[in-house]
């Protein structure tokens, strides 16, 4: 465990010395999110109903914003071969990268959320919800995007081709996370989104680091 | 460090690269305290050889063991025993010396103990400069530092791969006290190297490999 913690202390360390890098896909979410209101002018009846489309685009665009970078640093300076050949397995130390990701892109998003809904003028139930579908959501598109970055590791026009394969898996999650707002603001349950969301969020945690780590392994073999 | 598992062999070893045999039915055993030099041209194989034999690369055919295991059926324990030095360093340009030693101690699931770190740093010549983001360090500085870490952590087989490139001469001294120490506490040694290093009276071998 102690190399989990130790990666995963690493990447914030290295995070909080690249601020940039970080900050882009927040300001990006932000900009995103704030486009639409201006575009559409303040109809309130239309910004509520498109809101959580929106938002969950929004958060998925700016996951997908930094996922390129996220082994591709420690392919390029051999620090992806020292953990491939650490005692303490890849799957491990890839569930660190993963995690770190999530800490960095996924959960700003979450509590950045209820700012960015006031914009659409979600009611403070509706911002609970969207809270918690992304608390929810935002772990499945960090674990499957890594399958993604792990894949296209070394490839050259990797990004574009990261988006193409990643964006159609983000899907399912976008549907309920969208779809467990729209229920609520039609009076109906969420319970049914959210546990859909959450039996998401248990496969792709469990299973994306095997993939990844076993997509790492041809990458560098 | 244990006797039976300080034994490396490797049989009948072959790399493909395409349809052209960089090598084939390589074998040799290295027993504690021994070195191997694998020398050869500009692509002949040499690092494919190496990331092999650190179960980075798979073979096309052939067996490497560690002790009585296969290196792929015990991954963990064979790896535990290893230190891999490639062409790239393996280190974080915006980490300090210090924070990327801890960061591979933990790696191999080690502690770490800083005052070994100080010491193995300063006896690279980077004393003073511990604390210093590796990004304002020279290439040579840098390599020092990865080499610190074959003096922090507790491996018996090293896998160096060209070590005694970009270092100086007092640079060179302290690598090779340091791979003879190594030896004579009985580990074990593979390099690739362009130029003769005089490792002393210790016996080794050398393999060549043509391209």
């Amino acid at each position: 465990m102690n190399g989990f913690w130790s990666l995963l202390e690493r990447d914030l360390i290295l995070a909080a010395r690249h601020k940039t890098e970080v900050l882009t896909g927040l300001f990006f979410m932000v900009v995103v999110a704030s486009l639409f209101p201006l575009a559409i002018g303040p109809e309130m009846t239309l910004l509520k109903r498109i809101a959580p489309g929106v938002l969950w685009i929004g958060a998925l665009l700016s996951t997908l914003l930094g996922l390129p970078r996220l082994f591709e640093g420690d392919w390029r300076d051999g620090s992806l071969e020292q953990m491939a050949l650490s005692p303490v397995g890849l799957v491990p130390l890839v569930c660190a990268k993963i995690t770190a990701h999530w800490v960095l892109s996924g959960l700003p998003l979450v509590l950045l959320a209820p700012v960015l809904s006031l914009q659409f003028d979600l009611s403070s139930e509706l911002q609970g919800t969207l809270m918690l579908g992304l608390l929810l959501g935002t772990p499945v598109l960090s674990s499957l995007g890594a399958i993604g970055a792990a894949l296209t590791l070394g490839v050259r026009g990797g990004g574009v081709l990261l988006s193409l394969l990643v964006l159609p898996l983000f899907v399912p999650v976008l549907v309920f996370g969208a779809g467990a707002i729209e229920a609520q603001a039609a009076g109906l349950g969420v319970q049914a989104h959210l546990s859909v969301l959450s039996a998401m969020l248990l496969l792709s945690v469990f299973l994306s680091p095997f993939a990844c780590a076993a997509a790492l392994q041809v990458a560098l073999d | 460090m244990n006797a039976v598992a300080s034994l490396f062999e490797v049989v009948d070893l072959s790399a493909q690269r395409g349809e052209q045999w960089l090598f084939e039915n390589i074998g040799f055993t290295l027993h504690s305290g021994g070195w191997l030099q694998v020398q050869g041209d500009n692509g002949s194989g040499k690092t494919t050889l190496l990331r092999m034999l650190a179960g980075l690369s798979r073979c096309s055919s052939g067996t490497i063991r560690w002790g009585e295991n296969n290196i792929r059926d015990e991954p963990q324990v064979f790896h535990s025993a290893l230190i891999y030095l490639g062409h790239q360093l393996g280190l974080k340009e915006e980490m300090s010396a210090l924070e990327n030693l801890r960061v591979a101690s933990h790696l191999a699931q080690q502690s770490f103990d800083p005052s070994r770190a100080h010491q193995a740093l300063s006896g690279l010549g980077l004393g003073g400069r511990e604390h210093l983001a590796l990004r304002f360090l020279s290439q040579g500085q840098k390599r020092r530092v990865a080499l610190a870490k074959l003096m922090t952590l507790k491996a018996s087989l090293w896998i160096l791969d060209e070590p005694f490139v970009a270092l100086d001469t007092q640079g060179l001294a302290v690598l090779v006290g340091a791979i003879q120490d190594h030896l004579r506490r009985g580990g074990l040694l593979i390099y690739t190297s362009h130029q003769s290093v005089d490792l002393g009276d210790i016996p080794g071998w050398t393999l060549r490999l043509s391209a």
